[in-house]
Formats: C-alpha cells, sequence, structure tokens
C-alpha cells in the first residue's frame, strides 16, 4: 500500500564497501527517519542506485541537502512517482 | 614512473606545498616515514597524536591552507579522533593519514586494527580507505579538494600498510585542483536584499568565521560602513573587523557584550554572514531575534533553514556575494538607529578588571599581554572561564589571529594549536591561554615544543579547579561542587622547567607584571604560571538554555 507522507529519494553513488555506512550513519546520526532502503550496483559497478524511502516531514529539506553534501553522491532525485510496491514485497521474501 | 604508494603520497604532500607534517610513526605507518625520511618535509614528533592532530589545525586555521598529520592504526587513530572532530565542528582542513594493517589482514581483528573508516565518517567531511597505491594519484589530490573547497573540514586518508608498500607504475603524476568555486549569485537577489537593507529601520549585521575563511574581512567593514550597519561577530568571526571600530558592537551570544545581545534583539533586519546559528551564539533558539527578517548568506547550503527559518537567503561565496552586493546598497546615515545602538552601549558598560583590585585578574593580565605584544600576534586558548574571558577582553584586531575551540569546546586545544601556528608563523608571537585543567590534558606537548623552540608562551591561568565547572554548580547546581576542584596542584612552573623551558611563576616573583611583560618578550618558548581566584566568576552570561536578553552578571 502506498503510504501517505512518503516519498523516495533516489540516489547515484559511489560504488564502494563504505558507502552504505555513510548514508545511513546521516540518518542515524542527524536523527532522521530512514523507512526503507533498496540498493544495487548500476552499469559497469563503479556506481551504485539507492532509493530511500522516507517521511516527508519537517527533516525533509534537511535530509536532501544533507545527502547533497556527502562526497559519495553523485546525484540526488525526489521521486513522487515511486513504485511502493517494490518495497512491499520485500515482505515476499521472508 | 615507478613508485611505491609511500612514495606517492609524500611526493604529492611535497607537490602540493606542505612543508611540515606533525605526527608519530608505529608499525602500520613505518613505510610512509621511510618516504619521509628521504623528502624536504620536515617532521615534528608529537607526544600524543591528538597532539600532533592539534598541531596541523593550529597550522590550517592560521594560514587557511589545508595541513597534515599522521598517526599509526589503532590507538594512534583513535587518538587522533577529537581532534578530528574539532576540525569538523569549526571547518577546519585537515588531511589526516593513519596507518591501516594490511589489506589481507582487515577484517581479522589483527594487531593494533580499528576500523578507522568506521570511526571517522561521522567526524570527516569525507574520508578514504585506500585499496591500492593507483588510487592515491587520484585519492590524494581529491582529498585536499575536498578539506580546501566550499566549507572547509578534516579528510582522513587511510592507508593499509601493504597499499603503502606497494610498487606502482604510472605515466604521470596528478595534478591538484584549484579549490572549486561555487555557484553564480543571481543580481536579481542581490537587488532585493539590497532593497530589504534599504527599508530596514534597525539593521545588524551578524557574522561568522565564514567572513575569515572567505577572506572577505575589508569588504564586512565596506559593507557597513556604506549603510551605518552594526556589527556583531560569532566567538569564531573575532578578528575579521578591529574591535575599535566604531559599528563594532562585539561578540554576541552566552558571553558576549550586553549591549550586542540587547542591539541585535532589537534589529528588525538580521544580515548573518557565514555563521550557523550555533546555540551559544543565539540563546535560546525560539526566542533569538523573534522580530527581525533574517537574511541568512553561507557557503554550505545546509545551513540555511537548518536553525533559523532565513526570509531570504544566498548560498554562496561570501566575498562574491559582499563584492555584488556592496555596489547595490546605497548609503545611509541612520542617525537614529545609531544612536539608539550607542545609548544601549553606554546604558551596559562592558567588562573592566577591578581597578585597584587582584593584579593576577584574569581581566587585568589579558590587558597586559595585550599591551606587551604585537597586534598581530596569535592568540590561542584552551576551554573554560580562560577562554571566555579571553575572547571578551582581548583586542582580535586581524583574522587568523584567534584560534579557539568554538564548536567542539575541546580542553587540550590551545597549547598543541599554539606549536602549530608558530611553526606556520615564524616571525609572530604566539600566545596560548590555558586553565590548569585543560593544560594537563595535553601537556606532554611541552616536550614537543623543547624540541622545537617555536616562538610562543603558554600563561597558565591557574585557579586549582575546573573554572568554568564550578561557575555553572555555582550558579545553576545549588553551589553543590562535585569533581570541580583539584585535591593536589603540581607545580607548574616546576614541571614546564622540568621539560626544558623557561618558565616563571608570578606568584612567587616581587613585581609580577614586570616579569610578564620581560617573558613575553623573550624570543623562544616560555611558561608562565598565573595564579587565578578560584571563586572568580565570567559574566555576564546567558544561562544555558535561557534567551539572550537574559543576561545575568
Ligand atoms: C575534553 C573536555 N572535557 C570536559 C570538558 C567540560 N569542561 C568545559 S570547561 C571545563 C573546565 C576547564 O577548566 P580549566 O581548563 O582549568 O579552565 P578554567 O575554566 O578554570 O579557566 C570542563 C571540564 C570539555 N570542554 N572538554
Amino acid at each position: 500500500m502506498k503510504q501517505k507522507n512518503h516519498t523516495v529519494i533516489e540516489l547515484i553513488v559511489n560504488n564502494h564497501p563504505g558507502v552504505m555506512s555513510h548514508i545511513t550513519g546521516l540518518f542515524s546520526r542527524r536523527g532522521y527517519n530512514l523507512e526503507g532502503i533498496l540498493c544495487g550496483a548500476i552499469g559497469q559497478g563503479a556506481t551504485s542506485v539507492m532509493f530511500l524511502l522516507v517521511r516527508k516531514n519537517e527533516q525533509y529539506q534537511q535530509v536532501l541537502l544533507q545527502l547533497n553534501k556527502l562526497n559519495d553522491v553523485i546525484e540526488l532525485k525526489e521521486r513522487e512517482d515511486y513504485d511502493h510496491t517494490v518495497f512491499n514485497r520485500i515482505g515476499d521474501l521472508f | 614512473m615507478k613508485y611505491s604508494g609511500a612514495e606517492i603520497i609524500v611526493h604529492l604532500l611535497e607537490k602540493k606545498g606542505i612543508d611540515t607534517i606533525a605526527g608519530i610513526p608505529g608499525s602500520a605507518n613505518l613505510p610512509l616515514y621511510r618516504a619521509l625520511h628521504d623528502s624536504k618535509i620536515k617532521h615534528v614528533l608529537a607526544r600524543h597524536e591528538q597532539g600532533a592532530g592539534f598541531i596541523a589545525q593550529g597550522m590550517a586555521r592560521s594560514t587557511g591552507k589545508a595541513a597534515v598529520c599522521f598517526a599509526t592504526s589503532g590507538p594512534g587513530a583513535t587518538n587522533l579522533l577529537t581532534a578530528i572532530a574539532d576540525a569538523k565542528l569549526d571547518s577546519v582542513p585537515v588531511v589526516a593519514f593513519t596507518g591501516q594493517v594490511a589489506t589481507s589482514l582487515i577484517g581479522t581483528d589483527a594487531f593494533q586494527e580499528i576500523d578507522t573508516y568506521g570511526l571517522t565518517i561521522p567526524i570527516t567531511k569525507h574520508n578514504f580507505l585506500v585499496r591500492s597505491a593507483a588510487e592515491l594519484l587520484d585519492v590524494i589530490p581529491e582529498a585536499f579538494r575536498i578539506a580546501e573547497t566550499g566549507r572547509p573540514g578534516p579528510v582522513v586518508i587511510d592507508v593499509p600498510k601493504d597499499v603503502q608498500q606497494q610498487v606502482c607504475e604510472f605515466g604521470q603524476w596528478p595534478g591538484f585542483h584549484e579549490p572549486t568555486k561555487p555557484q553564480v549569485i543571481e543580481k536579481q537577489l542581490i537587488d532585493k536584499i539590497a532593497q530589504a537593507i534599504h527599508y530596514a529601520v534597525k539593521p545588524v549585521i551578524m557574522f561568522g568565521a565564514g567572513i575569515i575563511e572567505s577572506g572577505s574581512c575589508q569588504l564586512l567593514r565596506l559593507l557597513a560602513e556604506k549603510n551605518n550597519i552594526p556589527l556583531t561577530s560569532t566567538m569564531r568571526g573575532l578578528g575579521a573587523i578591529s574591535p575599535e571600530h566604531p559599528l563594532y558592537v562585539g561578540m554576541i551570544g552566552m558571553h558576549g557584550t550586553k549591549y550586542a545581545n540587547r542591539i541585535t534583539e532589537e534589529a528588525d533586519l538580521i544580515l548573518a554572514l557565514g555563521l550557523r546559528f550555533d546555540d551559544r551564539a543565539t540563546g535560546k533558539v525560539s526566542e533569538f531575534c523573534r522580530n527581525a527578517q533574517i537574511i541568512h548568506v553561507d557557503i554550505d547550503k545546509a545551513e540555511i533553514n537548518k536553525i533559523k527559518p532565513a526570509f531570504m537567503s544566498v548560498n554562496a561565496d561570501l566575498h562574491d556575494f559582499l563584492s555584488l552586493l556592496i555596489p547595490s546598497v546605497d548609503k545611509k546615515e541612520r542617525r537614529e538607529w545609531l544612536d539608539e545602538c550607542y545609548e544601549t552601549k553606554d546604558a551596559l558598560p562592558y567588562v573592566v578588571a577591578p581597578l585597584n583590585g587582584d593584579v593576577f585578574h584574569p581581566l587585568r593580565i589579558i590587558d597586559e599581554v595585550a599591551a606587551s605584544i604585537p597586534a598581530d600576534s596569535i592568540i590561542t586558548t584552551d576551554v573554560g572561564q580562560h577562554q571566555m574571558w579571553v575572547a571578551m577582553k582581548y583586542p582580535i584586531t586581524s583574522p587568523r589571529t584567534f584560534l579557539t575551540s568554538g564548536g567542539l569546546g575541546t580542553m587540550g586545544f590551545g597549547v598543541p594549536t599554539a606549536i602549530g601556528a608558530a611553526l606556520a608563523n615564524p616571525g609572530k608571537k604566539v600566545v596560548a591561554f590555558s586553565g590548569d585543567g585543560s593544560f594537563m590534558m595535553n601537556m606532554q606537548e611541552l616536550a614537543t615544543i623543547a624540541d622545537e623552540k617555536p616562538n610562543m608562551a603558554i600563561l597558565l591561568f591557574n585557579n586549582g579547579t575546573l573554572g568554568l565547572v564550578r561557575q555553572q554548580q555555582e550558579l545553576f547546581f545549588d553551589k553543590k561542587y562535585i569533581g570541580s576542584k583539584f585535591k593536589s596542584t603540581p607545580d607548574f612552573a616546576g614541571i614546564a622547567k622540568c621539560f626544558g623551558l623557561k618558565s616563571i611563576d608570578l606568584e612567587k616573583v616581587s613585581d609580577p607584571l614586570g616579569a610578564l611583560h620581560e617573558a613575553l618578550q623573550l624570543n623562544e618558548p616560555v611558561f608562565i604560571n598565573v595564579p587565578v581566584n578560584a571563586d572568580e566568576n565570567v559574566f555576564p552570561m546567558v544561562p544555558p538554555g535561557a534567551a539572550n536578553k537574559v543576561m545575568i552578571d
């Protein structure tokens, strides 16, 4: 089910073992909510795409700005049009 | 060409113009030290990695250029963390190279293995774990670019021992990138801001370290003078304008001047330049300047609207911004507003040392030091009451001459930072104001001072207590003192002497002020113990959590 007030941030990031820590660490240390995360290498494997499911609350603009500051974030897009079912289907894996 | 990873690092540091590196060797960075041995770069052996980190900070803060420190893996890296975190919060460009266990051992809990990369993510602007010698050719120029571009900050480069030893064949040395300049500023926005300034009745310029970082001190003064706008500084902005300037109303915030806090509260327009609305500057944020529109200009976009919503904002280099704004702003007299400011200033006199009282009163000693050394001397502080007294009273007249730990408030900052500042500015006098609590957090660096003989003086405000803590317990914790008074107090002047430094104890001489002046004229390291009354409090102050208008004294 598409949840109200949620949106997806799409990131293109450098693909190396530390990048996930950079992204998730930002959320934990700044007290932002992160509801879901999907990630995979793209192209030749030098970059990855990440989909972050976040709540659109008063922190949202700060989240975008802080993510943009990370050196490993190459591109950031707000994806209002996201296909929420991908996050729901995670349940199928159990 | 064929070079090892360690040789690549050292060569690129030379190419970058690094002439001094502070650090401590250990197993995991010995290949790097082997390469450093053959270099013209001077190595300063600190006695604790935190000291090395702060020596690098002293070089970086006083010059504005990135400085470098070295530490080994494990405990070397963990010892460095405080200095790195301090650099992050005050946006200081430090590039730290840490040794790491060999790649094949990573993840095995090998001897002196620690996850330096993981530990430094939250306290650096960026960090790298280098996986091959070839990568260094990209990583090192990139690390300096990141450290020095936009809002500066620390970068950690973790280099496994085998990567330092690995030989790499490559065609040519990489170049260093010029720090990239950000976005263009729309002329329309400049016009709107100029208009807002024109229509404001009570504008105030509040500036922070961004003015100094961007080299905009002159422009700041020109803007203020053209439109007659009073100026107030955050603690880290001190030095951007002469404290004698008629439009300057002093430092804002918890230990700012009463009139700066009052005048800022009165404002209908705040031009916030290169600052981040730290709570020590704003007091209770929801109460801060409730009647003012805020125009916020900062190079870090994420600072805009983070704490205080801005009425208008510009994400830009301040030098670019001010160069465009000044011609667009009209000349104004602002007689009424300035008269009101001067009245406020006269009605709320500034802190002065008690006149015929204690010769050792910190404010008195600060005045004496200022009168005794050149105006462009570099002042460092530790953290505590002495830091607040110096920030309040010392006439800091030029940029990059007041080095203090603002964001992290790190005790132990003052002495090693002074060493770095002295090494990077051989023509200048450096004075570190310290407290007995803070001094003991890095006093092993007296040995580094004995080695390097920088032209610096340490002034120890010795009150036998953790003074600022004692003050808070007195004022806000029912005078229930715990953990704030030292049961034993060492003979600090004696200790400094045993390290091989000249030292004097002002308590033990017949003419303390004469002895102080004499000691400050020496062109070599000297340690000066100043006995300070333990009951002295720093006033005025805004109680923690209160609004800036509630200043007590
Ligand atoms: C590393 C560190 N530990 C603890 C503190 C908390 N703290 C802030 S001021 C202070 C007392 C400082 O005492 P001293 O250096 O003697 O300076 P004084 O206030 O007496 O001038 C303490 C413990 C701190 N800022 N930094």
